[in-house]
């Protein structure tokens, strides 16, 4: 794996707390992460239980759910947080640029500006797809409460009950738009909070290499809702 | 009373490769789903595989936990066993 020498890029040279040795708003974070391990562990946990513990059968993966479409959406969010960790190395080789042709280069090298905006852009289509993958299904008949009665999917469940889990349809709607409606209010969140960041400390050019905490802060929440959605990707669309 | 932490280095990682390996094990997951003729649990093993197998790489690189000092990664780590513990004690309750 090819790899650039820099210097303690995890710890920004701001004081440190005593004992934990990472600054104050760092430590917040990871004890919230800690916390927001334990509450999608809750929601998943259950999902598995209440799934794995029916003696009817779940839907089969594709029957309802539109699997390409939110496969799109998971490549959109991982391009986000590739984009976040491209922002936060920037910033901390102190390049607060939007794009500039460094020499000896063919294309422009991208700054804070540049990779900031990015991740904002993937993280606000992975909402608005999920939106439009919502509207969608309610619209075909798949709700919180399982398949409306006389909607297209309550047809499909009449004719073939296996395939799309008849006996469940309730509980496979319930979980489904709990557990990925968490996970976009997530996202949102953390869009909002990049959106904030973006007008009133990196354009302004407030953040420097010396100075990079709220970059670091936020990139840990935004990798974070992306490991999430990795795991949730998997167990509800694939399995 | 804060302390200045001592600069330390370390190789920062090609975030493009890991977000390649990403890609490529995304596709892989959605291939191994829907086209190869395995049986369930040997899909259900693979595929869980696959999705820990990102995550860890999220973890470790784009959170730099490979890099961080252990007190810190211990923050991270300590909620996953409870976390299988809640699981596990879901499951049986459930069996019981």
């Amino acid at each position: 794996m090819a790899t650039t020498a820099t210097i303690d890029a995890m710890r920004p040279p701001v004081p440190a707390e005593p004992g934990s040795g990472v600054y104050s708003k760092k430590l917040g974070m990871w004890v919230f992460l800690a916390s927001d391990v334990m509450f999608f562990t809750a929601l998943i946990g259950s999902y598995i239980v209440l799934r794995f513990g029916m003696t009817d059968t779940w839907a089969k993966p594709g029957a309802v759910l539109n699997v390409p479409l939110t496969g799109i959406n998971t490549f959109l969010l991982i391009c986000s947080s590739v984009a976040m960790v491209k922002a936060y190395a920037a910033i901390a080789d102190g390049k607060k640029y939007f794009l500039r042709k460094l020499p000896g280069q063919r294309l422009q090298d991208g700054g804070l500006k540049f990779w900031l905006l990015i991740t904002i852009i993937c993280g606000a289509a992975f909402v608005g797809v999920q939106v439009v993958e919502y509207i969608k299904l309610v619209g075909h008949g798949f709700t919180p409460s399982g398949y409306r009665e006389g909607s297209l999917l309550a047809e499909h469940a009449l004719a073939d009950p296996i395939r799309y889990g008849a006996g469940v349809g309730g509980m496979y709607g319930s979980t489904f738009f709990t557990m990925t409606g968490f996970h976009g209010f997530h996202v949102t969140c953390g869009v909002i909070s990049m959106l904030y960041l973006y007008f009133t400390k990196v354009l302004p050019e407030k953040y420097s290499a010396q100075d990079y905490a709220g970059i670091e802060v936020i990139g840990l929440y935004w990798h974070f809702v992306d490991l999430v959605w990795i795991i949730l990707f998997t167990i509800v669309y694939l399995v | 009373m804060t302390t200045t932490p001592q600069p330390t280095t370390h190789v920062r990682p090609n975030y493009m490769l890991i977000w390649l390996y990403l890609f490529i094990m995304t596709i892989a997951e959605v291939l191994l789903a829907f086209e190869l003729p395995v049986s369930q649990n040997i899909k259900l093993v693979l595929l869980l595989i696959l999705a820990i197998w990102k995550a860890m790489l999220v973890a470790l690189f784009f959170m730099h936990l490979k890099f961080e000092r252990w007190r810190l990664r211990l923050i991270f780590i300590v909620p996953i066993p409870l976390a299988l513990i809640l699981i596990s004690a879901g499951i049986l309750e459930k069996i019981w």
